[in-house]
């Protein structure tokens, strides 16, 4: 545990030497050692409590604002399924179940491997190709149980490598 | 006043207001009381209670009194079926979510929230209720207790600890129905940059917050045949907890406290006036020490400015905040952790009782002193020090346990020795009260005469302004203190721990030229410790002060020095300031403790 | 792409002709055109942009900022994805236009997180236009100096909310705060400023190069020019339609092929539920909210699971600040919960449509107060359903 942290505290430092070290900063400093190590970490928090001059009280309470950061070790890929309204009468249901029996999780839940998190999210913008959901940075539309398959099966071989 | 005056309606009447006074000031000038909840005189206006909405004629929506600024002319209705009905409704969803009986509180009469249900008619839950507690109450701090389930999301902790304190160990987390003040990492509140100033206590209008109370220890010792217990009374509780009794704030009961004490069964009412006086023996010599080695022996390793060490709250945020700055914090104990350890060793011996059957107990303003005692370094009697402090408020009711009501009481004086107090330790109660205390016995010092101010009075460092600055040309010293002849003393005072940050901030950038500093945690100094009655407002401080001023004008001794007490305890025990066992008994050292988490 | 009558955004567009004009125009000028045309701001609540631009443009102080508000999120809302996906250019050129016309150097898209992936066609296009000169230094050579940061948020829908967008990017939680001073006044690092939807600003270099009179004559009096519509739900074409402001839901239906609808909700989840007997009602300003949402709900669509889906989603995306959404739109949902089960009695129904009135006048911003909308309409339209099931 302590090596991993000792590593990247030093990505760490890159990371915050690329923005000015103001307040302003803090959403995209979150989003990009959010990006970097799947989650942002108590010595993240303390890190860029000491870069920014800020308790980190207040980051921990900004990171825990927003949906897309996390505190907690997410898997090499998060999937994120839409559960509004248009997603919802597309058919998002079946497609929910279909991820869960292909992961072997539940929403809310890691796989052991760490390599996908399980997540719901709100109407992400594709209502007229639901049901939608996002795996990272990419968003996969019209999803069907089939397609499902296909999807998981492709990322867990793609997260082999 | 040369600002703009707008012509604006309230209820149809018409009223002129300053441009930018809010309509929950203007409504309070026009006699008209809005209630209010998240708002509070001390602190920045969030807005987010929605209790205190009002209606401004053209608009479709309510507005918060607190937080809209009057710009133009406006009419403004403050009792209307919508408000009555925006505001009730408001409340009932506050209630439904606040779990706790009110009969089980500690806030129970004095919660704001119960008395807006009172005041509102409330009698039932409009909205199914809470019915089991959800979180679990946090009890790992000396100072502060923390039950969420009585917590309302008012916000008005984190305003005091963010902004008003900056110190930032409580933040919302979360957003929608799930957002709950906590810690970082939820962390137990005794694992955070908690200072313990217990500020936030004094701003919860409900029991979310509130000090530890050791009462039952203290009537568990107090019933002990066997156990000789020793209250210090600090000079800020007497000057408030009158107000627990329904006396008027700056009402001064010092007297009436002593017999209430002993009526309730303390074997000996002790001053802390009298170790606030000690201190200043023990500060005002380390301070003429500091300089010397600095001027005379030209000693780099001595830091200059010193800086008071009284508050505990204040203590804490430098060890977490400035943890590379401690040496700048006089060694000196505070003044009831000094009374700890004389009345374990010097009193103990000269009454004859055995120190391991004394139990002292600290009437304390504060929080944070709580914590204090339970520090481990503070044994240096060979006993805990101070078994307890006590807040204003714990006292108020340990009082109207025993069936006290302090108007009754007669007026007695404190027992003696180590009873008498000067009046330089009573002001020790209000902001700038140590400095003025010091100054008037380290100018004696080394002058042989008194202040050149009239009355004693150091007005310049009085009053409530965040940072006070003054200089004193020190003049005729006598021989010994030739070092100092015409070295203007520079010094600073501040109250509030965002205060504090000003001075440190400019000893850090090496832009301060201060000698001492005193700085006090708490708004207002003592007076507005964390631990005094609440409600907490300016005005309530101001008063306090006044009570305090008032008081120590008609005192026999106002400086330290001139204690009697004082020089017999020198003259008996401790030999002079700075000796030895004034070094083991009264002296103390900082911990560095981490910026962002305290582990350990 | 579909599209009846007329059509602006999906219509001609020539990059840089609008900017061009602008900057041959005094700030004052452009302002005042903007004003002319009319446009009222695209994200939903409707502000007249020019006058919005004129406050910000009235403030002292060269330090301002204008930012396009990129965050939609509203349930049923897709057309700024669209627009800037496939227009970017556009949306680039109506955020400079609006940076030199209310004296701001630097502009901010924030882009919502889950659009993350727009975020490299958005780059692009503004390595190009830089490449242009219609974006950077010395813009057309016209001495104006203007640069965009792309600003991406992590997941918050009420950061579409123009405050809490302004304080998640002055990096606070995205709580809204009480107005006034409004943005234009104290906004991003206490600076005047401006915050446009993404297809607000898409209608500015339009104006500036055809004129506020031809945007004018799209739409209707108090509700001019053409709009950008997301249609969802059980229809069959589903997608992004520009449509002038006036259209009656009748003729959105009929197009978007809806077949035999039971509801429609107009203007996303804060939006209202419209039943049949209002389906010949204009989409305006003045009519049903322009917003831009639709989603068509078929006969059979169980109406509580509907609302029930738009409240789970209010519940989590309040910012929880204030007291009537954070705890109202909780309870809301837990009345949905209780008539599902059978358990609320009409006596409690009445209570909770008295607690969406307080809601809607006493909340701090516009989600708390147009989210009890969907309880309202699809309880006054839906009874024997809903209450009576």
């Amino acid at each position: 545990m302590a090596s991993i942290d000792i590593c990247s505290k030093q990505e760490l430092t890159t990371i915050l030497e690329r923005f000015k070290p103001q307040r302003d900063n803090l959403l995209p400093i979150l989003n990009e050692i959010n990006k970097k190590f799947g989650y942002i970490s108590p010595v993240a928090m303390m890190e860029i409590a000491e870069y920014l001059d800020i308790p980190v009280a207040e980051i921990h309470g900004v990171i825990s604002f927003y949906h897309f950061l996390s505190t907690e070790k997410k898997g090499k890929y998060i999937i994120r399924l839409c559960k509004t309204i248009s997603c919802e009468m597309a058919g998002k249901e079946k497609i929910a179940r279909m991820l869960e029996k292909e992961l072997g999780i539940k929403f809310g839940e890691t796989t052991s491997d760490g390599m996908f998190s399980l997540e719901y999210t709100n109407c992400i913008g594709m209502c007229d190709h639901g049901p939608a959901m996002l795996v990272n940075e990419k968003v996969y539309a019209k999803l069907t149980p089939e397609k499902v398959i296909e999807i998981v099966d492709e990322l867990k071989k793609r997260g082999q490598l | 006043m040369s600002s703009e005056m707008i012509n604006i309606k309230i209820e149809g009447k018409e009223f002129q207001v300053e441009k930018g006074t809010t309509i929950l000031e203007a409504c309070k000038m026009a006699g008209i009381k809005i209630p209010t909840l998240c708002y509070h005189p001390d602190l920045t206006v969030a807005g987010i209670c929605r209790i205190c909405v009002v209606e401004i004629e053209g608009m479709n929506t309510l507005t918060p009194a607190c937080a809209f600024h009057i710009e133009r002319n406006v009419s403004i209705k403050t009792n209307s079926p919508k408000i009555r009905k925006a505001r009730r409704i408001n409340l009932d969803l506050l209630l439904a979510e606040h779990y706790g009986d009110c009969y089980t509180c500690v806030r129970n009469g004095k919660c704001e929230l119960q008395k807006l249900a009172k005041d509102y008619g409330v009698d039932n839950y409009r909205f199914p209720s809470v019915t089991e507690p959800k979180y679990e109450i946090d009890n790992s701090s000396y100072a502060i207790v923390r039950d969420q389930n009585k917590c309302i999301s008012c916000k008005r902790c984190i305003r005091t600890c963010i902004d008003l304190q900056q110190v930032g160990a409580l933040e919302t987390f979360g957003r929608g129905h799930g957002v709950k003040i906590s810690t970082a990492l939820n962390k137990p509140i005794a694992d955070v940059i908690c200072i313990n100033c217990g500020q936030c206590i004094n701003r919860c209008p409900t029991g979310a917050l509130r000090a530890n109370d050791p009462a039952d220890y203290i009537w568990e010792a107090i019933d002990d045949p066997d156990k000789f217990v020793i209250i210090q009374t600090a000079p800020s509780p007497r000057a408030a907890i009158g107000e627990e009794f329904g006396y008027p704030p700056g009402t001064s009961v010092t007297k009436k406290l002593n017999a209430a004490l002993r009526r309730i069964g303390f074997d000996r009412v002790f001053d802390t006036n009298f170790a606030a006086d000690l201190t200043i023996m023990e500060e005002g010599s380390e301070l003429i020490e500091r300089l010397r080695r600095k001027i005379v022996e030209g000693d780099r390793g001595v830091k200059i400015p010193m800086i008071t060490s009284c508050s505990p709250g204040w203590v804490k945020f430098a060890e977490h905040y400035y943890p590379d700055y401690l040496d700048h914090l006089s060694t000196c104990k505070s003044p009831q952790q000094m009374f700890g350890a004389i009345i374990k060793t010097y009193y103990a011996q000269k009454a004859g009782i055995d120190p391991s059957k004394i139990v002292t107990v600290a009437l304390m303003p504060c929080a944070a002193k709580k914590f204090e005692c339970n520090r481990p370094e503070m044994n240096d009697s060979g006993f805990k020090d101070v078994d307890y402090g006590l807040t204003t408020r714990e006292m108020a009711t340990m009082i109207k346990e025993a069936g006290i009501d302090l108007k009754d009481m007669p007026e007695e004086d404190f027992d003696h020795p180590l009873g008498l107090g000067s009046g330089a330790g009573l002001i020790f109660g209000a902001t700038g009260g140590v400095m003025e205390a010091a100054i008037r016995t380290v100018y004696e010092i080394v002058t042989g005469k008194p202040v050149p101010f009239k009355n004693l009075d150091v007005t310049p460092i009085r009053g409530m302004e965040g940072v006070r600055e003054a200089s004193l040309k020190i003049e005729n010293t006598l021989p010994e203190y030739k070092w100092l002849e015409g070295v203007t003393l520079n010094v600073a005072v501040a109250h509030g721990t965002a205060n504090a940050k000003k001075i440190m901030d400019k000893i850090v950038k090496g832009e301060a030229d201060y000698h001492f500093i005193e700085i006090m945690a708490c708004p207002g100094g003592c007076l507005g410790g964390g631990g005094q009655p609440i409600p907490t407002t300016p005005e309530i401080r101001m008063a306090r002060a006044r009570a305090i001023y008032e008081e120590e004008k008609n005192l026999p001794v106002r400086k330290s020095h001139e204690n009697p007490e004082i020089q017999q305890l020198y003259r008996e025990f401790l030999k002079h300031p700075l000796s030895d066992v004034s070094h083991k008994l009264l002296h103390t050292h900082y911990t560095p403790r981490g910026k962002y988490f305290f582990v350990g | 792409m579909k599209q009846i009558k007329k059509k602006i955004l999906f219509g001609e567009y020539v990059s840089g002709v609008g900017l061009k004009k602008a900057l041959s125009k005094k700030p004052d000028e452009v302002v005042e055109e903007v004003k002319k045309s009319g446009l009222r701001g695209r994200g939903g609540a409707g502000f007249p942009t020019g006058l919005k631009w004129e406050f910000a443009l009235k403030e002292k102080g060269d330090e301002k900022y204008v930012i396009c508000n990129a965050d939609e999120g509203e349930p049923g809302t897709f057309k700024d994805r669209k627009l800037l996906m496939e227009q970017p250019e556009k949306v680039i050129e109506g955020l400079t236009i609006a940076g030199y016309a209310i004296g701001a150097k630097q502009g901010y898209i924030y882009l919502r997180g889950e659009y993350i992936y727009i975020l490299p066609t958005l780059e692009k296009t503004i390595e190009q236009l830089k490449k242009e000169n219609l974006l950077g230094k010395n813009i057309l050579d016209s001495g104006f100096d203007f640069d965009i940061e792309i600003r991406l948020g992590a997941g918050a829908y009420v950061c579409g909310e123009e405050f809490a967008l302004i304080e998640s990017m002055n990096g606070y939680r995205g709580e809204p705060r009480n107005k006034p001073p409004f943005p234009t006044q104290k906004g991003f690092r206490d600076k005047p400023t401006v915050v446009n939807n993404v297809e607000t600003l898409c209608f500015i270099p339009y104006i500036l190069s055809k004129g506020a009179e031809w945007f004018k004559s799209f739409g209707t009096e108090g509700s001019t020019g053409t709009k950008l519509f997301s249609i969802s739900g059980d229809i069959e074409h589903p997608g992004v339609y520009e449509l002038e402001l006036g259209v009656t839901l009748n003729e959105v239906l009929e197009l978007v092929g809806a077949r035999n609808p039971k509801a429609v909700q107009v203007g996303g989840a804060s939006g209202i539920c419209v039943a049949k007997k209002d389906f010949d009602k204009p989409i305006s300003f003045q009519g049903l909210p322009p917003g831009g949402s639709i989603i068509v709900f078929g006969e059979n669509r169980d109406m509580l699971k509907v609302l029930k889906n738009f409240l789970e989603f209010f519940v989590e995306e309040s910012c929880g600040q204030c007291t009537p959404c954070r705890e109202g739109n909780y309870r809301l949902l837990e009345g949905v919960e209780m008539l599902e089960k059978g358990e609320c009695s009409v006596r409690y129904v009445r209570e909770l449509l008295t607690l969406c009135d307080v809601m809607k006048t006493s909340s701090k911003c516009g989600l708390g107060q147009t989210s009890p909308n969907c309880f309202l309409s699809i309880l006054e339209n839906f009874k024997d359903e809903i209450i009576y099931r």
